[in-house]
């Protein structure tokens, strides 16, 4: 039986079609939040983490990877919350980046770069100001681009 | 049952100043505040939400995180006073939330290193949020502290006012003493000299004056809370009460 169950490589490429609520350009597998998924016997564990603890597509994304993976035959499925280690935009990757930017979203900065030398995702200037330090979900900020003048959300580095 | 009511602490601080920011919302001074406040009360009510479903799973009884929420009367809360005080100006809102963001900053970094691994993961998830939320409770308190005459002057009034209610924060007490030796909790008082230093540093930057020693007001964290708590659950409650086991 154990053989006729999907790879978990073959899983993680369904997950990366399961795309973020508030942000859809960006997969769940991009956003980084997809922890682990192992086969336990004939049982799938997903382990998610949350991106901000009072993030509210949380259960949406839930709900999301279920309908998902359903839609591929899969019933007999179990997701876990995993806390630790905190979510962190580090995580999220090199092509989930350019999809947020292209969306017009900066993507977060990496590592220990300042918060204030944010790029425009219109026109790359990083003579930027931060307008407001949230912007329209947790996760993001509001900043105006100097060069442009466009104002625009950024990702917070978390 | 020492374990149980420290997770109320941490949760009901979380969910009480929560419920407060979350008055501001559709009354914020501009747009990008209004926001900010709803969305620092919403990190607040994820921490709440964690804590008290902890809380509930230790209890034992049943009782999971909206009925922790929902269903208890004032008695049986056991936030700090200080998070229950109104919002007031804006001024009282940020000198309100930046004594409380420098303290919970420095309480989280320690929990982190909690024996308990399911507070240490949550404290390790809450501190990276609460970084975020200090940076700009303090910002506000220097902008309007170093800003026009009648800035400062309400940023002193908040701050001269709200004071009584930060010894609570400090206070040891048989619960936290428990927690502490267990190393589950923290030493509440050694926090009291770094949590000075973080609020000497922003005063001077903000010209504000830091109030003299006065009687310090305490008790929430027992279940004794002031008259304006039962106007919080009223309003957080109602719906609940009034359609028991109605769902969203």
């Amino acid at each position: 039986m154990v053989g006729s169950l999907p790879s978990t490589d073959q899983i993680w490429a369904w997950l990366e079609e399961v795309a973020d609520p508030e942000i859809p350009v960006i997969s769940v597998v991009d956003l980084g939040i997809i922890r682990d998924v192992q086969w336990k016997n004939d049982e799938l564990l997903v382990t998610v983490t949350p991106t901000y603890s009072g993030c509210p597509a949380t259960e949406v994304i839930a709900r999301d990877i279920r309908a998902a993976l359903t839609e591929h035959g899969l019933e007999n499925v179990r997701l876990e919350t995993q806390l630790f280690p905190p979510w962190t935009t580090d995580w999220i990757s090199e092509k989930g980046r350019e999809q947020l930017r292209d969306y017009g979203i900066a993507p977060p900065a990496n590592g220990l770069v300042q918060i204030e030398n944010v790029a425009c995702p219109r026109c790359r200037s990083i003579d930027t100001e931060m307008v407001s330090r949230f912007g329209s979900t947790p996760c993001k900020a509001i900043y105006k681009c100097r060069a442009c003048l466009e104002p625009f959300d950024a990702f917070k580095r978390h | 049952m020492s374990l149980f009511d420290y997770l109320l602490r941490l949760g009901d601080n979380a969910l009480i100043l929560s419920q407060r920011l979350g008055e501001w919302c559709g009354h914020g001074p501009v747009v990008e505040e209004d926001i900010a406040l709803t969305n620092v009360a919403l990190d607040l009510l994820g921490q709440g939400r964690l804590w008290l479903t902890y809380a509930g799973e230790v209890e034992g009884r049943g009782r999971d995180e909206d009925k922790l929420a929902f269903l208890r009367d004032a008695g049986e809360f056991r936030n700090v006073l200080l998070v229950e005080q109104p919002n007031g100006d804006f001024a009282v809102t940020m000198a309100r939330q930046f004594f409380f963001d420098a303290w919970h900053h420095l309480l989280l970094a320690k929990l982190s290193d909690s024996t308990d691994e399911r507070i240490r993961g949550i404290a390790a998830k809450a501190l990276k949020e609460v970084t975020y939320h200090l940076r700009r409770s303090a910002d506000w308190v220097i902008r309007l502290g170093d800003g026009t005459e009648e800035s400062h002057a309400r940023m002193q009034a908040a701050v001269d006012n709200l004071w009584m209610y930060t010894g609570e924060l400090f206070e040891m007490d048989a619960v936290e003493e428990e927690m502490k030796q267990a190393g589950i909790g923290c030493d509440l008082a050694a926090l009291g000299a770094p949590w000075m230093s973080e609020i000497g540093k922003v005063f001077g930057e903000a010209t504000l004056e830091v109030p003299k020693q006065t009687w310090m007001q305490h008790g929430g964290k027992r279940g004794v809370h002031s008259e304006k708590f039962g106007y919080i659950l009223a309003e957080m409650q109602f719906l609940q009460r009034a359609y028991p086991g109605a769902q969203w």
